[in-house]
């Protein structure tokens, strides 16, 4: 066996050991240095997105410098113009992606609650089924996608973003959803039937009021992928339906210095994301494991 | 945080079953269908589409449609040695950024799994890079981060001898890579982290009075308690990560040449600039192919998790 003390998982039994006072100082030097490495982490982590924002209120002059300037006088100029050019990319994304959600769990609720709680024969099947659609790449298909957007006047649309949005997320909606169900007690359920509740009061008056937070998560996670999409925007979509990672591309220009603006429209296309990211943060394990994991 | 077991069924339920009959399973059936019927015409339709068209010659700069050339299709995309590469290199960037994920992960789960001064606030910066907005993560590292004469990159590196490296044109791949890691640590580490909270306290309590050290319990005791979790995290990046798209195309466009060009962008390379529709399509189906085989095996693996949590609990 290797004998490595672990100092912190001692911590608060000090008064076993021989020498109290070595060993709480052990305990705290321990923690502290556990403390500081795990914020040095974090903040390596985190440094590229700090690094961003940073820049994101650099004049133009200031972000393309060597060395690289820590201390300029700020400037809301880049926003500025950020905000001037991004009002129909910010229209078109929301839509799809508050539209593809809405869709998402009006599709799913009924489907998680055929596969939960008042399951269907071949439940599983159908459970895997969905699952089994998120292993096919979508991007195998996409040059048909074109033609079929093409032949149905769906390209450049917010439709066909809205359409695939949908179909990208419903299955992990079902799966999450679904988890949540499971989680209603069995009793409120027997209580609503012995009370002569159909079965659309039941979901309506028993599982929706429980699982409701669980929809807010679910409806978060969705919210992420949809706004965070770029490959099928790009293939399908040109200036009608063109969504907020085709601005960023759009405020690369082909010279000149752009990298504060670029700074500035990659924060203001992450923030939004990264703030409902954070809100979410309990149930974000939950969402991307498909319900498997609480 | 404890791991549901998913695929029991829910007895407890069915207590009082409502009449079953043919009319009720129909009823039982009802609130699946829409989502069912969705997600087979909109996920299943363009892979049909996607079988007709790799039987056709159909090129968008070439008027007259498509026409049919049997196999063509499929001769050049086994003897296109483009397609090759990007398949070879699809592999190596979801295998290399999958493990390597993985094992931060674990490193910032275990320093996240004990109670700390800010620890909340820890774990909210290690999950960040995960939210970011993709397209932006790789816009600001191929400028802000990795530009060879600005970028904060070589100026930290600066003290190691670092001298204004062109990341992206020198280690390409690496760069790419660097950054599907840098995204997709925070996943892992949630993942792991879930198993940690879960592993049950009075084993390790058993394991410290024996006098096992932390390193022994580590080994002998977490991973295997963590193996489940980290299957499916393994599992669930590569199916996100073999996607990957737009970080070669924002970071290197698949170049230099051909060195970063994996199948997502290939294949939109085939749509977007040889206008081949058919040729994409044959390779698609290539893929679809290769996916369902990849599919099958972690299909199982998905299964068997979700078996091993519900024998466990």
């Amino acid at each position: 066996m290797i004998a490595i003390r672990d100092p912190g998982l001692r911590a608060g039994r000090a008064g076993r050991t021989r020498e109290p006072t070595r060993q709480l100082l052990r305990d705290v030097s321990g923690r502290i240095g556990w403390a500081v490495l795990a914020w040095a982490v974090a903040l390596a982590f985190f440094l590229p997105v700090a690094w961003m924002v940073l820049t994101a209120f650099k004049p133009e002059s200031a972000a393309e410098t060597w060395p690289p300037q820590f201390t300029f006088s700020p400037t809301l100029s880049q926003f500025q113009l950020v905000f001037s050019g991004w009002g129909p990319y910010l229209t078109h994304s929301v839509i799809a992606t508050v539209v593809s959600t809405i869709l998402v769990l009006a599709l799913g609720v009924p489907a998680a609650y055929a596969l939960s709680l008042q399951p269907i024969k071949r439940w599983r099947d159908g459970l895997f089924f969905f699952i089994s659609t998120k292993m096919l790449p979508i991007v195998a298909a996409i040059g048909p996608l074109y033609v079929i957007a093409l032949k149905t006047h769906l390209l450049d649309s917010i439709w066909v973003l809205i359409i695939l949005y949908t179909a990208m997320n419903l299955p992990l909606a079902v799966w999450m959803i679904r988890s949540f169900m499971l989680e209603v007690p069995g009793e409120l359920l027997e209580a609503a039937r012995l009370d002569g509740a159909g079965r659309i009061r039941e979901i309506r008056e028993v599982i929706l009021p429980i699982v409701s937070p669980g929809l807010v998560s679910t409806a978060l996670i969705c919210v992420i992928f949809a706004w965070n999409e770029l490959f099928l925007a790009l293939n399908l979509t040109v200036t009608n339906a063109a969504t907020m990672p085709m601005f960023l591309i759009s405020s690369v220009p082909q010279e000149g210095l752009f990298i504060a603006h670029l700074c500035a429209a990659a924060t203001v296309a992450s923030v939004p994301v990264i703030i409902a990211g954070w809100i979410a943060q309990r149930s974000l394990v939950r969402g991307l494991s498909l319900g498997a994991i609480k | 945080m404890t791991v549901v077991e998913d695929l029991a069924p829910p007895p407890k339920v069915e207590i009082r079953p409502r009449a079953v009959g043919r009319r009720e399973a129909w009823a039982r059936r009802l609130p699946l269908l829409p989502a069912l019927i969705y997600v087979v015409v909109v996920t299943q339709i363009p892979f049909v589409v996607t079988l007709w068209y790799s039987f056709q010659s159909y090129f968008w700069d070439v008027p007259g449609g498509a026409h049919f050339t049997g196999l063509s299709n499929y001769t050049k995309v086994f003897t296109s040695p483009d397609f090759r590469g990007a398949l070879v290199r699809s592999v190596i960037m979801t295998a290399s950024a999958v493990i390597v994920a993985m094992i931060l992960g674990v490193v910032c789960a275990v320093l996240l799994d004990r109670k700390f001064f800010g620890r909340g606030v820890v774990r909210t910066l290690i999950i960040t890079p995960f939210l970011v907005m993709p397209a932006a993560a790789s816009l600001v590292w191929a400028g802000p981060m990795l530009d060879p004469n600005f970028g904060l990159l070589n100026y930290l590196l600066a003290p190691f001898g670092v001298n204004h490296v062109a990341w992206l044109s020198t280690h390409p791949l690496g760069s790419v890579i660097v950054v599907m890691i840098w995204q997709w640590t925070p996943f892992m580490t949630l993942i792991v982290l879930a198993g940690l909270q879960s592993q049950p306290t009075d084993t390790l309590e058993a394991a410290k009075v024996d006098g096992a050290g932390a390193l022994a319990t580590f080994r002998e005791l977490t991973l295997p308690h963590l193996r489940p979790y980290i299957e499916l995290g393994i599992l669930l990046g590569s199916i996100y990560l073999v996607n990957t798209f737009d970080q070669v195309r924002l970071m290197t466009n698949g170049g230099p040449g051909t060195t970063t060009t994996n199948l997502p962008f290939y294949l939109y390379q085939q749509v977007n600039n040889a206008f081949d529709i058919g040729g994409a399509a044959a390779a698609g189906v290539v893929t679809v192919v290769l996916t369902i085989i990849v599919a099958t095996f972690a299909l199982r693996l998905f299964a068997r998790v979700f078996q091993a949590q519900e024998t466990r609990a």
